[in-house]
C-alpha cells in the first residue's frame, strides 16, 4: 500500500516536473545612466522601455516570466564592470541591456563575453563594438558613429559644408564619433581643418568655441552627445557663431536634447536618427504605451528608448525559440537569424558581427512657426534604406567575420 | 600678431578673457564659502546646490511668475537666503560647537537631497532660459566676439566681490562679524545679538551663491547637475586662497580662472585637473593658502 502510495507520489512529482520544464525564467538589467549628462536620453525611460518590452512579450507568452533589474554605472567603466561581474554571478541576470557612454560598454563586453550573457547594447555609439572589438555575444543596436557620419556628414559635405573643425568628447565615443566623420568629410572632398578635445561633462565651451571660431571652418562638428551638445550649441548661439557665418553639425543629438535647448536654438540643425515619435502610425502608437509606463508627462523616448524596447522583444522571442536563457551566445546566434520586426524600427535583421539593421532618417529641426505643439519637433529630410546606412560588413574589420 | 607658443596673440588674449569671465564665478562662489567658513567655521557642502537652487528660481520665476532677468537677480538670492536661514536655525546651529566634519556631512547630505528632489522633477537635460534683451549681442574687440552678457558678468562678479570684501574687512558690522567669530562669549557680553549675526552671515553667503547662480542661467545649462560640477572646484579654490581669506578668495578665484583658460589652449585635456594639481603643490609648499591666516 505505501509502496503504490509512493510510486503514485513519485509519478505525480515527475509529471508535474515535466508540465513546468516549460516554464522560462529571464531576468534583464537595464545598466544606464540614472543621473548624469545622458541620463533623459537613456536612463528611467530605458528602464521603462524594457519593462514595456518585458510586459508585451508576456501577454503573448504566458510561460516566460521576465524580470527587468537596473542600476546607474555614473558613465565609470569600472563601476560598469564590477555590476556586470555582480549580476551575472550574484544575481543571475541574463541580458545587460543599454548602456550608453562606449567606454563603459566597450568595458563590460569581453566581460559579458566571458560569462556567456547576451549584451544588446542600445545605448553606446563607437562602431568598434562591431568592428574590431565585436563579441559573439554583444548585439549592437539603435545606431554607431559610421552611421551617423555618414548620414550627417555626408549630407552636409554635399551641401557645401566643406571645411570642418571638431569639438571633441575626450573619450572613447567623441575619438570613434570624430574618426568616423573625418573620414567621410575627406571622402567626399571637405577639409578637416582642426580639433579641440574636451572633458565629458563640461559646463562651459566659451573657450572651446573661440577656438573653432578662429579656425574659421565653416561647419563646427559636434563630437559629443547630451548635455555636451545641449551647452555647445546654446554658448555657440551667445557667441554669434551661427551670425558669424558658421554652422554647427549635431552628430548625435536626441529629441530630449532639442526639447531642452528650445527651437528657437536649435532650429535648422541636421542630424540622423532611427527612431522619431511622430514618423508614423505604428510610432505614435508605441510612444502613447512609453508614456504610460514612464510616468513622466512632458518627456519624448529617444531612440535610445526604442532601442531597448526592439532590442529586448528580439531576445526575448530567440530565448523563447530555444526554451532557454542559459546560453549566451546561442541566443545570439539565434538573433543573428531571425529577422527582427517591431513598431519601433519596423522590419530588420542582424548582421555576423551583431549589428542590428533598420533604416535610418536625416532630420531638421523645425522652426518655431513651423510646430504645432510642444512634441512637434522634426521634419524628415530623407530616408536612408538599412543596406546603406550602416558601414559595410567587410570594412568593419570584426574577427567574428574573418575567421 | 604675433605668435606666443605656437598660439597667435590674438587667440591668446581672447582665452585671457574667457579665463577672466569663469573666474568671476569662481570668484563669487568661493567668496560665498569663505565668508561662511572663515566666519562661522562651517564646511558648507551644500554651496553647489544653493547655487544651483538660484538659477532654478530664476527660471520658475520666468515660467511661473513671468518675472525676467533682472527682478529675479534681487529675488532669487532673496528666497534662497531665506531658505539658508531656515537651514541655520534648523540644523546648523545645533553642530558649532563640535567637529567640522559633521557640518560637511550634514551639508553633503542637504545636497544630494536638494539636487535629487530637483531632478526628480526637472530631469537632467536642462531647462532653457535665455539672455535678457538689454544683454544680446556683442561687441567685436578684433582679436574675438565678446558677448555683452559676459562682459556684463565680469563687472557684476568684481562689484559684488568687492562690495563684500568692504563690508567685512572695512566697516563696523564686519568687524563685530569678525570679532564674534574669535570670541563670540565675549562679544555677546557686549551686548551684540552673535546667533542672529551667524544666521544672517549664512544666509547672505547663501545669497551669494544664488546670485552667481542667477548669473550663470542664461549661459550654462540650467540643470540640478550645475552645482555638482562646480563645487568641487570651487572648492580647491577657497583651498588655494586660504580658508579665511575673503581677499585671497577674489584674487584666487579670477587668477584660476586665468589658468584654466591658458590650459585650454595649450593642453585643453587637462582644462579638469590643472586647477586640482595647483591645490596640491599650494598646500604642500603653504598649507594655510596663498593668503591663509590661520597655521
Amino acid at each position: 500500500m505505501r509502496r503504490t502510495l509512493g510510486l503514485a507520489a513519485l509519478a505525480a512529482a515527475l509529471i508535474c516536473g515535466v508540465a513546468n520544464a516549460q516554464q522560462i525564467n529571464v531576468k534583464i538589467g537595464v545598466l544606464t545612466d540614472m543621473a548624469s549628462l545622458y541620463a533623459d536620453d537613456t536612463g528611467e525611460g530605458s528602464v521603462a522601455a524594457a519593462r514595456l518590452a518585458a510586459a508585451d512579450f508576456m501577454k503573448d507568452h504566458p510561460n516566460v516570466k521576465v524580470t527587468v533589474i537596473s542600476a546607474d554605472h555614473q558613465n565609470k567603466a569600472d563601476i560598469g564592470v564590477q555590476t556586470v561581474n555582480q549580476w551575472a554571478d550574484v544575481d543571475h541576470v541574463d541580458m545587460i541591456a543599454d548602456v550608453p557612454n562606449s567606454g563603459v560598454a566597450l568595458a563590460i563586453a569581453p566581460v559579458v563575453a566571458q560569462k556567456n550573457k547576451v549584451f544588446v547594447a542600445s545605448g553606446p555609439a563607437s562602431s568598434d563594438l562591431t568592428g574590431p572589438k565585436c563579441q559573439p555575444t554583444t548585439i549592437h543596436m539603435t545606431y554607431d558613429t559610421w552611421m551617423l557620419a555618414n548620414g550627417t556628414g555626408k549630407a552636409i559635405v554635399k551641401n557645401g559644408g566643406d571645411t570642418w573643425f571638431f569639438m571633441t568628447s575626450d573619450y572613447a565615443f567623441g575619438h570613434a564619433l570624430e574618426r568616423d566623420t573625418a573620414a567621410v568629410v575627406e571622402a567626399n572632398g571637405g577639409k578637416v581643418l582642426g580639433k579641440v578635445r574636451h572633458p565629458i561633462n563640461t559646463s562651459d565651451f566659451s573657450s572651446f568655441l573661440l577656438q573653432a571660431q578662429q579656425s574659421k571652418a565653416k561647419i563646427i562638428g559636434l563630437a559629443n552627445a547630451g548635455g555636451d551638445t545641449i551647452n555647445s550649441i546654446k554658448q555657440g548661439a551667445e557667441f554669434g557663431i551661427v551670425a558669424g557665418g558658421q554652422k554647427f553639425a549635431g552628430l548625435l543629438v536626441f529629441a530630449p536634447d532639442v526639447q531642452a535647448l528650445g527651437l528657437k536654438t536649435a532650429q535648422g540643425l541636421m542630424f540622423t536618427e532611427t527612431f522619431y515619435w511622430d514618423l508614423n502610425d505604428q510610432t505614435r502608437a508605441w510612444t502613447k504605451r512609453w508614456d504610460a509606463e514612464r510616468k513622466a508627462p512632458g518627456k519624448l523616448p529617444s531612440m535610445n528608448h526604442a532601442g531597448v524596447y526592439a532590442g529586448t522583444m528580439h531576445y526575448l522571442k530567440a530565448v523563447a525559440a530555444l526554451g532557454s536563457a542559459a546560453d549566451g551566445k546561442a541566443i545570439v546566434a539565434k538573433m543573428k537569424s531571425m529577422p527582427t520586426d517591431d513598431p519601433v524600427f519596423g522590419k530588420g535583421s542582424i548582421r555576423a558581427d551583431g549589428r542590428a539593421l533598420h533604416p535610418a532618417y536625416l532630420f531638421e529641426v523645425k522652426k518655431p512657426a513651423e510646430s504645432k505643439g510642444p512634441g512637434d519637433l522634426y521634419n524628415v529630410r530623407a530616408t536612408i534604406p538599412a543596406d546603406e546606412a550602416f558601414r559595410p560588413l567587410k570594412d568593419g574589420g570584426c574577427p567574428l567575420v574573418n575567421g | 600678431m604675433f605668435t606666443i607658443f605656437g598660439v597667435p596673440s590674438g587667440a591668446l588674449f581672447g582665452q585671457l578673457l574667457i579665463g577672466l569671465i569663469n573666474g568671476s564665478f569662481y570668484a563669487l562662489l568661493s567668496l560665498g564659502l569663505a565668508v561662511i567658513f572663515g566666519m562661522l567655521n562651517i564646511i558648507n557642502f551644500a554651496h553647489g546646490a544653493q547655487y544651483m537652487l538660484g538659477a532654478l528660481t530664476a527660471y520658475m520665476l520666468l515660467q511661473f511668475a513671468g518675472l525676467g532677468y533682472w527682478p529675479s537677480l534681487i529675488i532669487a538670492p532673496l528666497v534662497v537666503g531665506a531658505l539658508g536661514i531656515v537651514i541655520e536655525r534648523c540644523f546648523l546651529q545645533w553642530l558649532h560647537n563640535l567637529d567640522h566634519l559633521y557640518g560637511l556631512l550634514l551639508t553633503f547630505g542637504l545636497a544630494l537631497i536638494i539636487e535629487g528632489v530637483s531632478r526628480h522633477y526637472f530631469g537632467t537635460a536642462g531647462l532653457p532660459y535665455t539672455l535678457p534683451d538689454s544683454l544680446q549681442g556683442g561687441r567685436n574687440l578684433g582679436f574675438m566676439f565678446l558677448p555683452n552678457y559676459r562682459a556684463w558678468v565680469i563687472v557684476a562678479s568684481l562689484t559684488v566681490c568687492l562690495v563684500t570684501w568692504f563690508l567685512i574687512e572695512r566697516t563696523r558690522i564686519g568687524a563685530y562679524l569678525r570679532a564674534a567669530t574669535e570670541n563670540p562669549t565675549l562679544v555677546r557680553a557686549f551686548g551684540i545679538n552673535v546667533p542672529r549675526m551667524i544666521t544672517l552671515t549664512y544666509g547672505f553667503g547663501v545669497a551669494l551663491a544664488a546670485f552667481a547662480g542667477v548669473m550663470a542661467a542664461p549661459i550654462y545649462n540650467v540643470s540640478p547637475n550645475m552645482g555638482s560640477e562646480l563645487i568641487i572646484v570651487v572648492f580647491a579654490v577657497v583651498v588655494i586662497g586660504g580658508m579665511g581669506s575673503i581677499l585671497g578668495a577674489i584674487v584666487t578665484g579670477f587668477a584660476l580662472g586665468i589658468v584654466e583658460g591658458l590650459t585650454k589652449v595649450f593642453f585643453p585635456e587637462a582644462s579638469n585637473t590643472v586647477i586640482f594639481v595647483i591645490m596640491a603643490i599650494v598646500l604642500l609648499v603653504r598649507p594655510a593658502g596663498l593668503f591663509g591666516r590661520r597655521a
